[in-house]
C-alpha cells in the first residue's frame, strides 16, 4: 500500500466523516461559542483536505492556499471571540 | 483583548505577514497570488495587530490615514497603463525590461499595475476596518 493509497482510502474518508460530524455540531450547537469553534474546526479540516489534494495532484501551489485559509480561519475565530467578549461586557 | 500570548504573537506576526504579502505580490504573475491577495494579506496583518493591541496602537504604526493609499495606488496603476503610450503602443500594452533584475525576475509594467492594486486594496480594507471599529 503506497502513501497515495493510504491518503486516498483512509485519511480522506476519515476527514470526510469528521466534516459531517462537525457540521452536525455546527447546526445543533446550543450556544454561539460552540458554533464558532465548530466553524474553526471545519476550516481546519478543509486545510487537511486541501493538503491531501495537493499531494494527490502533485501541485505544491495548493499548499499556499491552505496557508492563507489557515490565516483567515485564525482571524475569523479571533474576531468572533473579540466581539463575543465585547457583547458580554455590554450586557 | 487582554491575552499575553496573542499580544506577544502579534508582535512577530505583523512583520512576517507583511513580508509574506510582498512575496505573494511578486510571485503573482505566473503562480497563484497577485496584488489583490497580497493587499488582503497585508490588511489582515494590521487587523490581527489591532485585535491584540487595540485600534489606537495600530493607528500609531500606520502614520498616515490609510485612505491616502487609494489615490496613490490608482495613480500608479494609471501610470503603468499609460506608459506604453509614450512608446507608440496602445493603452495597457505590457512592456518588459530586456534584462531580468536579480531576485525579483523580469520587471514589466504589469508589476507596477499589480503594486497599484496592492496599495488600493490595503487602503480600502484598512479604511473600512478602522471606520467600523470606531463606530463600535
Amino acid at each position: 500500500m503506497s502513501i497515495y493509497d493510504y491518503l486516498y482510502y483512509i485519511i480522506l474518508p476519515v476527514l470526510a466523516v469528521s466534516t459531517l460530524l462537525i457540521f452536525i455540531r455546527f447546526i445543533i450547537g446550543p450556544s454561539l461559542s460552540d458554533r464558532v469553534v465548530s466553524l474553526d474546526l471545519l476550516l481546519t479540516t478543509g486545510i487537511g483536505i486541501i493538503t491531501i489534494y495537493s499531494i494527490h495532484t502533485n501541485q505544491p501551489a495548493f499548499l499556499d492556499i491552505a496557508m492563507i485559509m489557515a490565516l483567515i480561519a485564525f482571524l475569523g475565530t479571533v474576531a468572533f471571540s473579540y466581539y463575543l467578549e465585547k457583547r458580554e461586557k455590554n450586557e | 483583548m487582554k491575552t499575553l500570548i496573542f499580544k506577544t504573537a502579534s508582535a512577530y506576526l505583523l512583520p512576517l505577514l507583511l513580508l509574506f504579502s510582498v512575496f505573494i505580490l511578486l510571485r503573482g504573475h505566473y503562480l497563484p497570488g497577485g496584488g489583490f491577495v497580497g493587499g488582503l494579506m497585508a490588511a489582515i496583518a494590521f487587523v490581527i495587530h489591532s485585535f491584540a493591541n487595540g485600534i489606537e496602537r495600530t493607528k500609531n504604526i500606520v502614520k498616515f490615514h490609510p485612505g491616502f493609499l487609494m489615490p496613490v495606488g490608482l495613480l500608479l496603476a494609471l501610470l503603468a497603463g499609460a506608459l506604453p503610450l509614450l512608446f507608440g503602443e496602445t493603452f495597457m500594452t505590457g512592456l518588459w525590461m530586456k534584462q531580468a533584475v536579480p531576485v525579483i525576475g523580469s520587471v514589466g509594467t504589469a508589476l507596477f499595475f499589480d503594486t497599484g492594486v496592492y496599495l488600493v486594496v490595503i487602503g480600502v480594507t484598512l479604511t473600512i476596518i478602522f471606520t467600523i471599529s470606531e463606530g463600535l
